[in-house]
């Protein structure tokens, strides 16, 4: 079966600085696929160009067996109509209550009465577990809920694949945990592809079907959680491990921090 | 000589700067005029555009009322002060409703009411949309397949565009009394002849019409100049923070260049 989403040779470049470089990735129909990485690794970046909300340099995207960058503009809106997006703060529409904003695409992208909205945007809430909050607004959420929330948005179309950037961050461990089976729980039951972006080891244990380590703009290794756990190479065990001593540990080391001591002393 | 070629250094990338600003601006005009059809008339627009509309030019027009009123009070009053012994010296004292209402009308009633505008609504226009570009609410709206363009920026450029010509001519019935407050109790002129003297004398519907139209022009500004800079943030808080400060100065400054041009064109054309 043809991958959902191929990624080809992509680079991008900001302010002269390749984030990313000749990057290659193939999502597969029904995967958890988990893109691992340091902060400033390009991972965020890699999200965000195959979302279409930025474009690459060079290389292409297909999505959907369409070039993204050949995409019209009403090509694009579809493609993103059968994507979601779970956003790292949420990015819930803070004028809007909780099922407000559930029920934003749907009235933006469907003729659906009100009736029948008001119906999906309870099935949606009640999938995450916030049926209950439906009116509150986002200032009244905890972290946890307003993740939950932005999720229960981003399945408002019923997406073919959604894209989750960094879902646990600042969450305490219990509620990681639970956005964890939240979305393995969309997979399995609903066939739904995952792409999630995030550097917790756990939760990417947890969840995924195969793990791809970004390092520098440039895919360093790719396999099952079992075969990144086994793997030889040094910088890959001391990312999935948190080892003290090692390559990255290391580069730190040699960036010049002497130089750049004495230099400042004369 | 690297000396010397600092300040034109300097001035040739200001000016690119400022080329560059208004180009964006400009964009974002035509932009906004061009999804303003849809955003109020289309499918989605019936559903989602009238509220938003609603809630925009309550927020921008209804609530800023109490202080544009008071601001132009003051200001129709101050006119009436500073000008009587100036026109009592001629026996002129009488004529002070006159020249309240041209100016009320023509200039202070739609520029003073646009400047308390800008520190209102458009800072505060400027502060949230810079907030949700930080919190990438921006960002979520595209991966939507909502142009923010519709959806956030043309219910609060019409919004600030209608509420404006609204908040104008409440602005100049407001100067207008004060010059009567002040006139009746301190300048022995009674409310008759003020009044005669305000509407009957000197002053002519185009001194009313060119005002709104100003008004209506000040209002574009005000929203078009706080979304850009607003959807311009980086850096986070204080990116937001700058882009306040900056929608306040750089829209004052434009108002006045602005009217600089309507005062010359009308002043050229008779109007």
């Amino acid at each position: 079966m043809e991958p959902v989403i191929q990624v080809r040779d992509v680079t991008k470049t900001y302010d002269g600085r390749k984030v990313l470089d000749g990057i290659c990735l193939d999502v597969r129909q029904g995967e958890t696929l988990v893109i691992l990485g340091g902060s400033g690794s390009g991972k965020s970046t890699l999200l965000r160009l195959m979302i279409g909300n930025i474009s690459y340099d060079g290389g292409d995207i297909v999505g959907f067996g369409k070039s993204l960058a050949a995409m019209t503009p009403r090509e694009l809106k579809e493609y993103r109509k059968s994507i979601g997006v779970l956003f790292q703060s949420g990015a819930l529409f803070n004028s809007m209550s909780v099922a407000e904003n559930v029920a934003l695409p749907l009235r933006e992208h469907t003729d659906l009465p009100d009736e029948t909205i008001d119906i999906i945007v309870k099935i949606k809430l009640e999938q995450v577990g916030l049926r209950e909050h439906a009116e509150k607004m986002p200032s009244e959420l905890s972290g946890g809920m307003k993740k939950r929330a932005g999720l229960a948005r981003s399945m408002a179309l019923d997406p073919r694949i959604l894209f989750y950037d960094e879902p646990s961050a600042g969450l305490d461990p219990v509620t990681s945990t639970q956005i964890d089976y939240l979305i393995m729980d969309l997979n399995k039951k609903l066939g739904i592809t995952s792409v999630v972006v995030t550097h917790e080891m756990d939760s990417a244990f947890r969840i995924a079907d195969r793990m791809v380590l970004l390092d520098r703009g440039k895919f360093v290794v790719s396999g099952t959680p079992e075969e990144l756990k086994n793997s030889d190479n040094a910088l890959v065990r001391q990312f999935i491990f948190g080892l003290r001593d090692g390559p990255l540990t290391e580069r730190r080391r040699t960036g010049g921090y002497e130089d750049d001591l004495l230099g400042a002393r004369t | 000589m690297n000396l010397l070629l600092l300040p034109i250094t300097a001035t040739a990338n200001f000016i690119l700067a400022m080329l560059e600003f208004i180009g964006g601006v400009g964009y974002l005009i035509g932009d906004t005029l061009m999804a303003a059809p849809s955003a109020l008339f289309g499918r989605r627009g019936r559903r989602l555009g009238w509220a938003n509309l609603w809630a925009q030019m309550n927020r921008v027009g209804v609530k800023s009322i109490p202080i544009v009123s008071l601001v132009l009070f003051c200001i129709g009053s101050i006119l009436a002060l500073q000008m009587a012994p100036t026109l009592r010296q001629f026996g002129l004292v009488v004529t002070v409703p006159d020249i309240i209402s041209i100016a009320v009308f023509r200039e202070l009633g739609p520029l003073v009411s646009a400047i308390v505008l800008t520190g209102f609504a458009g800072a505060s226009i400027a502060a949230e949309v810079g907030t949700m570009v930080v919190s990438e609410e921006i960002e979520a709206l595209e991966a939507h397949a909502i142009p923010p363009i519709r959806f956030l920026v043309a219910p609060r450029v019409i919004a600030t565009t209608i509420m404006m010509v609204c908040i104008a001519v409440v602005g100049d019935i407001m100067g207008i009394i004060g010059g009567l407050f002040v006139s009746n109790l301190f300048l022995g002129i009674g409310f008759l002849q003020y009044w005669q003297h305000t509407f009957n004398t000197i002053l002519e519907t185009k001194d009313f019409i060119t005002g709104l139209i100003k008004a209506g022009v000040f209002g574009l500004l005000i929203s078009s100049l706080a979304c850009y800079l607003g959807l311009s943030v980086t850096g986070g808080a204080q990116g937001v923070g700058v882009a306040t400060t900056r929608t306040v100065v750089l829209t004052i400054v434009a108002l006045i260049a602005v009217d600089l041009i309507f005062t010359a064109a009308f002043y050229l054309t008779g109007l």
